[in-house]
């Protein structure tokens, strides 16, 4: 694909450096040509992953430096579809912030939004571990501008926490890249896995230690238990759409994990063996407990819904940390579905809670303008997130249940539908307090614009749970053929050109 | 020399980690400057610690030391000392706001 593979972190950069120079005193415009821009991301994305899905691994070599010295972004078919669903997310999310008029409420919300989509697309691409870092900076610092995008107290003090938890996670980072490079000598992933199997015994201990940083910071960003204090109140405060498009932030912890912990730290590692999936995997279900619970006792629909979005990386995590092909595809395919159910879910929050002033779930409530469409639409996405059939939540979880074999089958399979059930449980009561109970109140709301814009987005994002469901087997071909690129990373190896030096 | 730079890194990053853990702005904002400072000398240090040698190699010097982890600790300094500016930038914002420096959240904010 040549030059293309670079274009989802400079369409972006551009575009946001453009739309902050030149448009930012016209909202029209701004909007227009940052819509545009995803769009466009959107088709160029489309196009890598079909060339991804063809040809196999591609190297981009930056400044045409080779491997193991200068920097690379690789695409494979793991991160062109990653970056395919950021710029799908990210168009549909960003017709809601318009439609619903987020955008207009501060000043910068498409240039940082621009900014954003660069860092979570670097991340997906990069293939060189100090690169990774720089773009979870940008992609953080872009976050931290749009988290307290147009203000207010709670959100800016939610914003520090924020902003604080990360920076420790970026110290950490820092650490864990210094010890790999002071005992490898190199920091590009391909060179570090086929580095590390020759590793004197004498530096095991270094190399586990880096590793487990390195698990620590992927688990910040996945908001896996322990590291999970940070979600709920960051999710909550931030603007309606900028939650919605965080669910693909949660995902970039899941992807460096999978990414890391296949090609670098796989489990016939001699100085590590099982060790991460020994740690993975409780944590994930101790994950999976507290978001569940934490649905059941969330006291606004933003909690209920950040807590739902810590569950999923829960359940996601739980597949991941088998380590199997047939596990990973089924945690790709689950992945897709979470991402998606979790932005329409925070969407629909922030339906409610502009028309209500309030998402507390602890009084009922007159009606809501759209009072019908809006429970409808809650009821679809609540179905989706807490993994019932009809819709790929279900699916995805079976497969889930499916690929685990072994002495853990009882226990994660207990775990999962027990969440499941507490899922539920917590779906109903907001939907309830908030939707069926409300007739009995009198009163009625004040009432609102009929936004339909934000619809569309809501509508597109459920029409693309469906078509995931609908095309869930050729969807789960593909991803088994990427499980297994990931468990078998030759072919990724040899497309960085190691060996020509 | 080793133990030095070890004991640096180490006192730093104890400093750092308790004045995190204290619940006000002012306290948090160094102690992330001194973790990122212990972090930074601790990139140093990775590549091995090598005195008075330069970081090119030059026929005239006896040898070199290790460039890499020099442009790995610029970018590092780089991004966390922007990464403070935001950091002060929305705590003043967040003072302002609500009119004190606490960094924790109270029971209905959260």
């Amino acid at each position: 694909m040549g030059h293309w593979i670079i274009t989802p972190v400079v369409l972006p950069a551009v575009m946001g450096a453009f739309s902050v120079l030149l448009l930012r005193n016209d909202l029209g415009l701004s909007r227009i040509f940052s819509t545009a821009a995803t769009a466009l991301l959107l088709a160029i994305t489309g196009l890598l992953l079909h060339a991804a899905s063809v040809n196999g691994p591609e190297v981009y070599f930056l400044g045409n430096w080779p491997a193991p010295f200068g920097i690379v972004l690789v695409l494979d078919r793991l991160s062109a579809l990653m970056l395919m669903l950021t710029a799908l997310l990210a168009l549909v999310v960003q017709l809601y912030a318009i439609g619903s008029g987020w955008d207009a409420r501060g000043k910068h919300f498409h240039a940082l939004w621009q900014f954003q989509l660069m860092g979570v697309c670097g991340a997906f691409l990069t293939g060189d571990a100090f690169n990774l870092f720089v773009f979870f900076e940008v992609l953080l610092i872009a976050s931290y501008g749009l988290m307290i995008h147009a203000g207010g107290r709670d959100r800016l003090k939610a914003g520090v926490q924020y902003v604080a938890f990360n920076l420790v996670g970026s110290t950490l980072f820092l650490f864990a890249l210094a010890t790999i490079y002071s005992v490898t000598g190199t920091l590009n992933m391909a060179d570090l896995a086929v580095k590390l199997p020759d590793l004197p015994a004498g530096d095991f201990a270094l190399i586990r230690t880096a590793g487990v940083m390195l698990l620590m910071v992927f688990a910040i960003k996945g908001a896996l238990v322990p590291l999970h204090f940070w979600l709920p109140a960051t999710y909550a405060q931030a603007p309606g759409p900028v939650s919605a498009l965080f669910a693909v932030m949660t995902k970039v912890g899941a992807y460096a994990v999978i990414r890391c912990y296949t090609l670098i730290f796989p489990d016939t590692l001699p100085a590590t063996g099982a060790l991460f999936a020994d740690l993975l995997l409780p944590a994930a279900i101790v994950t999976l407990a507290v978001g569940a619970l934490g649905m059941l006792g969330a006291s606004s629909l933003q909690r209920l819904v950040a807590f739902g979005a810590i569950t999923s990386m829960g359940t996601l995590f739980v597949a991941i940390a088998q380590f199997t092909p047939q596990a990973t595809g089924a945690a790709l395919y689950y992945m897709l579905h979470s991402t998606l159910a979790a932005g329409a879910m925070f969407l629909i929050a922030d339906l409610v809670l502009s028309r209500r002033a309030t998402g507390s779930l602890d009084q009922i409530r007159p009606p809501l303008p759209q009072h019908g469409l809006i429970a409808a639409l809650f009821m679809v996405a609540a179905i989706a997130m807490a993994g019932m059939p009809p819709l790929s939540g279900f699916l995805g979880k079976l497969m889930i249940l499916d690929a685990t074999r072994g002495a853990q089958m009882a226990l994660i399979w207990s775990a999962i539908l027990g969440s499941s059930l507490v899922m539920i449980l917590g779906l109903a009561r907001a939907g309830s307090t908030l939707f069926w109970k409300t007739h009995a109140t009198p009163g009625t709301c004040p009432p609102h614009a009929a936004q339909p814009l934000a619809f569309v987005a809501v509508f597109a994002l459920l029409i693309a749970l469906a078509g995931l469901t609908v095309a869930a087997g050729p969807v789960m071909e593909w991803l088994t053929l990427t499980a297994a690129e990931l468990h078998d990373p030759q072919a990724y190896i040899a497309a960085n050109r190691l060996e020509g030096l | 020399m080793e133990l030095l730079v070890a004991m640096a890194v180490g006192l730093m990053t104890a400093v750092g980690i308790y004045l995190i853990l204290r619940l006000r702005t002012f306290p948090v904002i160094v102690g992330l400057a001194m973790l990122s400072y212990a972090c930074n000398v601790f990139i140093f240090a990775s590549g091995r610690i090598v005195a008075g040698l330069p970081p090119i190699l030059s026929p005239d010097a006896a040898g070199y030391t290790d460039p890499l982890p020099q442009a790995l600790v610029l970018t590092a300094i780089v991004i966390s000392f922007g990464m403070t500016a935001v950091i002060v930038m929305m705590a003043l914002g967040a003072f302002l706001e609500a009119g004190d420096d606490r960094i924790d959240l109270e029971g209905d904010a959260e």
